[in-house]
């Protein structure tokens, strides 16, 4: 019996090195490939011919009116209550003694009002906010799954049949961007309006601004508006310490601006 | 969904300076503490356990058994508050499918599979194979079915078989203790790594929570060890209770001087987040992060049983401090995941202003859900105690 059950034995060892072999390929290996960002897996793709989508946000022209988030709302199907938002504006007031106050009730929808009184505010102005569909993106870094991807046109996008909603791409977001929909339970954020965009449209929040202080377009194409808005001014892009590489490019983008 | 709107009004009632707009709703919760303290407990319990095996410290023999079965009661459900917490908890299995290689959490995934079934499992079953083979031939039962199906037909008990269990367990316990570090340090990675958070990313986050766990791991065992010796009537071993908190001691230490330092770090560099984080740890985590953490988990428990290097009070007085202090360290741990986990999403990323938590009691993220996640592991381990009881072991002397 003793040979015999230590030949039982081996075998069985060696079943088992096998699984353990192939585990540890699966798990020691893995983490190195984290050393780096995933390769854009659309590469072979010639995403030269396809337009880059980008925005350009113009601080000097918006005026608070909020109809961009609204109109987002409505385009999208975003839950009306006040937690989730795919774009919103922010409404910064620097005082006199220097205190900065940022407000964005309901996101800004229905308009912003000034609530410090006129003689306290050293400066005011907007702030448009969405998703910057970072080319770098953490988001799609961090989605255990893959569901947060980049498209061939570098727009940022869930898959909702495939998200799992687990929020770690919401934690792994730098701009507060996604929210998780309490109705499809996955995750949620701006697409640029891809639907739109890809049958020639603006996005819903580009078309209903009254200043044209969003400005949509395809950063491959020379001649478009956005490619010559960033010619002529001196754009910023939000939190550049992070290396995210966004695409939404603000114009007159003030050093309090978070 | 009417309640989860009425919540996050009353939340947005509760703030305080600015937030993003889609930060009122706090995504991680209460099942999100619990995964790091569990996972933490496990990869702690086994790396006692692999002291003994490996660096031969006979004294702790006794806790050897029990810091196994401990672990493997506590993995076993280390993935449910995890799991559970998901929107779509049905497509939890896509982590295994389709992972993406870039994420912290995927990567989890296949470090757990890997500890549980290639570590974990193995060497319990290398450690255990003779006595099951001796066990199934006394009793009767389930346990004699269970014992004979376990042996998976490998029924020698020689001398020679059993020194064969005996080196490839040491092998599996070799490998194992990089493998507990792995576990717990990729937890550590899971936050370390969100740069969009200053308060988690930190490259010492992994180190920090890997002694956290070992310190965490090793109050379990010990107040296990001493809550099973009291059930079974039998003596405490003073030596092995004297050498546990020992190391409890010594980790506790090290883990306190690594944490020190990310906040000195912090401090010293001041950087853009820290004004925020200065006002979080005075404010809204104070009594979770100084009182708990800091004051009942870390300087009473280092001062107890730094005290008892030099004083030595009788055996009662010393178990009954020894217990409590493992008491103070485990309630010292669970607010240390929770200062990381609630405490990193307080502040906004704006680094504007703060939100509240507010937990439920009731609910899959509920207190009374929490509770279940840290009980059933108990009966798990009162379970696999009595099937597989160490002290019954031929190997194991008292
Ligand atoms: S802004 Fe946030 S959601 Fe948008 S691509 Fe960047 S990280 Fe992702
Ligand atoms: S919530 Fe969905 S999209 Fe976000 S990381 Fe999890 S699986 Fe990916």
């Amino acid at each position: 019996m003793g040979t015999k059950g230590i030949n039982n034995r081996r075998k069985f060892f060696k079943a088992s090195a096998a699984i353990i072999g192939g585990s540890i390929a699966m798990s020691i290996m893995k983490p190195f490939e984290l050393m780096a960002q995933k390769k854009d897996e659309s590469e072979n793709i010639e995403t030269d011919k396809l337009p880059l989508w980008g925005m350009g946000v113009d601080i000097e022209r918006c005026v608070g009116c909020g109809k961009c988030a609204e109109a987002c709302k409505i385009e999208n199907d975003v839950p009306k209550e006040p937690f989730y938002f795919r774009t919103w504006v922010e409404q910064y007031t620097v005082k006199k003694d220097g205190e900065v106050k940022i407000e964005s009730p309901n996101g800004g929808i229905g308009g912003l009002k000034q609530s410090v009184p006129d003689d306290d505010i050293f400066k005011s102005f907007m702030v448009p906010k969405l998703c910057n569909h970072c080319t770098n993106a953490p988001c799609v870094q961090a989605c255990p799954v893959g569901a947060t991807y980049i498209s061939p046109e570098g727009v940022v996008l869930v898959d909702d049949s495939y998200c799992i909603g687990c929020s770690y791409c919401i934690q792994a977001c730098p701009y507060g961007a996604r929210f998780m929909n309490p109705f499809t339970k996955v995750a949620d954020k701006c697409t640029f309006c891809y639907h739109r965009i890809s049958d020639g449209l603006q996005p819903a929040c580009v078309e209903v601004c009254p200043t044209d202080a969003r400005i949509f377009g395809d950063l491959h194409d020379k001649k478009s508006d956005l490619v010559k808005f960033l010619q002529k001014n001196p754009t910023e892009v939000l939190k550049p310490h992070l290396n995210t590489k966004s695409r939404v490019f603000y114009n007159g983008l003030s050093s309090e601006v978070r | 969904m009417e309640e989860h709107f009425q919540h996050l009004y009353q939340a947005l009632s509760q703030v305080d300076g600015y937030i993003y707009p889609n930060e009122i709703d706090l995504h991680w919760g209460l099942m999100i503490v619990l995964y790091p303290y569990i996972t933490g407990l496990v990869a702690g319990a086994f790396i006692l356990a692999s002291l003994e095996r490996v660096f031969h410290v006979k004294v702790l023999k006794p806790t050897y058994g029990i810091a196994l079965l401990t672990a493997l009661a506590f993995l076993a459900v280390a993935t449910m508050p995890l799991v559970s917490h998901l929107q779509h908890p049905l497509r939890s299995y896509e982590i295994f499918m389709t992972p993406n290689s870039t994420s912290a959490m995927a990567i989890f995934g296949f470090v757990y599979l890997w500890y549980l079934m290639a570590v974990l499992l193995l060497e319990i079953w290398f450690d255990y194979r003779r006595d099951f083979v001796i066990w199934s031939k006394t009793s009767t039962g389930f346990k004699k079915i269970f014992y004979k199906l376990i042996t998976l037909g490998i029924n020698d008990t020689d001398e020679k078989s059993a020194k064969l269990d005996d080196r490839l367990g040491y092998f599996i316990t070799v490998v194992g203790i990089p493998s507990a570090f792995l576990l717990h340090g990729y937890v550590g990675f899971i936050f370390g790594s969100i740069k969009a958070n200053p308060w988690w990313s930190t490259v010492l986050m992994p180190i920090i929570f890997l002694f956290s766990a070992m310190v965490s791991g090793v109050a379990l065992v010990m107040l296990i060890y001493m809550v099973v010796s009291w059930i079974r009537k039998v003596e405490i071993d003073m030596k092995c209770l004297d050498t546990i908190a020992k190391y409890l001691f010594y980790i506790l230490l090290i883990d306190f001087v690594l944490e020190s330092l990310d906040q000195i770090h912090r401090i010293y560099e001041a950087e853009e987040s820290f004004d925020i984080i200065k006002v979080l740890v005075n404010g809204k985590l104070y009594i979770t992060l100084v009182l708990m953490q800091w004051g009942i988990g870390t300087w009473i428990p280092l001062g107890v049983i730094g005290l008892f290097q030099f004083y030595k009070p009788s055996e009662k007085i010393k178990k009954a401090a020894y217990f409590i202090v493992g008491i103070f360290v485990l309630v010292g741990i669970f607010f240390m995941r929770w200062n990381i986990v609630i405490g990193g999403q307080l502040f906004s990323k704006s680094l504007s202003g703060f939100t509240t938590f507010t937990a439920v009691y009731s609910g899959m993220e509920g207190y009374l859900m929490a509770a279940v996640w840290l009980i059933i592991p108990l009966f798990i381990l009162a379970f696999l105690l009595w099937l597989m009881p160490p002290w019954k072991k031929i190997s194991y002397q008292e």
